[in-house]
């Protein structure tokens, strides 16, 4: 015998999970979610990237300046802020990986309380991630539900692998995310630098210290 | 190999000297990979594609290419490729009509693993009984496999198109293939003026350290990502991975929009945009309509031409705002399906569209087919 399946949706069900289906894209904004059983491609929302010199937030474009003092100032007041290094700053391929590790360290040292799980490769962890250890892009919520991450910063993932481990954040957690690229920047992040490299970071690392010196 | 000049890709595409030569397109094809810095070309005949990677070959010879060979079918050519292009070369291959679907599941792969590949597709006829002949359907079955489409209309666009195509491709938020397709015959086998740039002056190595996946290396981790696919697990993580995946792909599409500005200058050219009949084509049809726009406004009609040069992205906006005021649009093809009338179809009124008139299976359309349905339109509008 066959029953009909009956499906009750209510408007908030509609609202909050079909949020690809009912945003314009005039008025998409790249917010902490969760956002959708399956959120769009920032991109595909009309959120571009931005020209050298300048950052996303949010995804409207600002000066770096300003992309700066907010990544600052989202760290400093995070409850759990969390640093995710990957392969290309993991892995001492060249000395400018290295040196930009370096960096790193430096920049989550001068914010207190930040962790850092690393992104070791991109391969899916089956049978089971082990997410206090580590983050993977292809199930990245795993960590942040895990750790309750509010505040994250992603550094040296290859930028597919980034857009995909941020619009699966996104989609399904309400945790900040923050992608500091060496390469055009990332739509899908609340807040993107482009063209990031160790004495950017060491600028945004002094942005951190002034910022953190000023609250005291 | 071949001793010549690295040079700026703005400087190669747009200021350095032309000389004219006197080409076929398939000529143009290898002249446009000369220049290309390409590290390998993978081949496999098929008509009317063939002719240009034996000229690919004989380049190979001259010392314009780093490696080439001839691969047991297309599906192997294509596969070839992908191999180089996640190793980190610079790649290029071509192949035509049922060579395109012997291949086919390689383009979205092509696609899927954020692979720069240039392919160059002579378009032909697929049908039973058998076609060599001009016919462009495949461009429609191409559209959705994630890569991005030109449509160059002649010799001279489809020297044009293919260096533009390795530029915009390997843009590190792009990085994605790139189609360049032409008319078979109507464009490989026509010899016309084309201007090219300087032998001995070639674009820069490709940069795989830019590419927003790793390169392919068995000494350097991370490795494998390949090697262990989510398709192994069936759980709403794995699927939603695979469907994150594929908008990625999409996206990319998307960022490759300013970058097409930048070096095609536009999607689209555009004759007379305020005209009461706006037709619309692209490759040769868009040849044969303009003759049929210039004979039209003469008597008197007021036509216009969009030729679309840029199928995937497609050119939304332009195309949504060109239609808004015209009291009919006529769409001329080069194949039975109306691929570029659908399109225009979904971005408009769709009832000021006609599609066609439409020639396939190597027939010629003259320019008098789209002039009389340009008048039966004067007449009804």
């Amino acid at each position: 015998m066959h029953f009909p399946i009956i499906l009750f949706l209510t408007k908030n069900w509609l609202e909050s999970h079909m949020a690809s289906a009912i945003c314009s894209q005039k008025d998409y904004k790249v917010v902490p979610g969760p956002e959708a059983y399956l959120s769009p491609a920032a991109a595909s929302m009309g959120i571009v990237l931005p020209e050298k010199g300048q950052g996303l937030i949010e995804g409207q474009i600002v000066s770096e300046k300003v992309a700066m003092e907010a990544i600052a100032k989202k760290l400093l007041g995070a409850k759990n802020p969390t640093f995710f290094p990957g392969p290309n700053v993991l892995w001492a391929v060249s000395e400018k990986a290295v040196a930009k590790a370096v960096a790193l360290q430096e920049m989550v040292k001068a914010v207190p309380g930040m962790k850092i799980i690393p992104m070791p490769d991109y391969r899916p962890k089956y049978p089971m991630i082990n997410p206090e250890v580590e983050i993977n892009p292809n199930h990245p919520n795993l960590t942040i539900w895990h750790n309750e991450i509010d505040v994250c910063v992603f550094a040296g993932v290859h930028c597919h692998y980034a857009n995909l481990a941020l619009k699966i954040i996104r989609g399904g957690t309400d945790c900040y995310t923050i992608a500091l690229c060496a390469n055009p920047g990332h739509e899908d992040a609340m807040i993107s630098l482009r063209d990031v490299h160790v004495e950017d970071i060491r600028r945004l690392t002094k942005v951190i210290e002034r910022l953190r010196e000023g609250s005291k | 190999m071949k001793e010549r000049k690295v040079v700026d890709p703005e400087y190669l595409l747009k200021e350095a000297p032309r000389e004219k030569k006197f080409l076929i397109g398939n000529e143009a094809v290898a002249e446009a990979v000369k220049r290309a810095n390409v590290d390998i070309g993978v081949s496999y005949p098929i008509t009317p594609q063939s002719e240009a990677m034996h000229l690919v070959g004989d380049i190979y010879a001259e010392g314009y290419l780093k490696d080439y060979y001839r691969a047991e079918h297309e599906l192997g050519a294509m596969a070839a490729v992908a191999g180089a292009a996640m190793g980190g070369a610079r790649t290029f291959t071509a192949t035509s009509g049922p060579g395109t679907l012997r291949a086919f599941e390689m383009f979205p792969c092509w696609a899927g693993a954020r692979l720069p590949i240039v392919c160059a597709f002579m378009c032909r006829g697929v049908n039973s009984p058998l076609t060599i002949q001009p016919d462009n359907i495949e461009i429609g079955w191409l559209m959705d496999t994630g890569m991005l489409i030109f449509h160059a209309e002649n010799p001279q666009e489809f020297f044009d198109m293919l260096l533009q195509a390795y530029v915009i491709a390997e843009q590190p938020d792009v990085h994605i293939p790139v189609g360049v397709c032409a008319d078979g015959f109507f464009v490989t086998h026509t010899r016309e003026i084309v201007e090219v740039t300087p032998e001995d002056e070639m674009l820069p190595p490709y940069d795989p350290s830019k590419s927003p996946c790793p390169t392919m290396d068995m000494e350097t981790p991370p490795i494998r990502q390949i090697r262990d696919p989510f398709v192994m697990k069936s759980n709403y993580i794995s699927y939603n991975a695979h469907a994150s995946w594929q908008q990625e792909v999409r996206a990319a599409a998307e960022r490759s929009r300013k970058h097409i500005a930048k070096y095609l200058g536009s999607s689209i050219e555009v004759t007379n945009p305020d005209a009461e009949i706006l037709l619309m084509a692209s490759g040769t049809a868009a040849a044969q309509a303009r003759v049929a726009v210039e004979r039209a406004q003469k008597d008197g009609i007021d036509a216009g031409l969009v030729k679309v040069k840029v199928i995937r992205p497609f050119p939304d906006k332009e195309i949504r705002e060109l239609t808004e005021n015209p009291k009919a649009i006529l769409v001329p093809e080069h194949n039975i399906v109306g691929w570029l009338a659908r399109e225009v179809m979904s971005r408009t009124d769709y009832t000021k569209v006609c599609g066609g008139p439409r020639v396939f299976g190597g027939m010629t359309m003259p320019p008098e087919v789209i002039l009389s349905e340009i008048k039966n339109l004067a007449r009804v509008i």
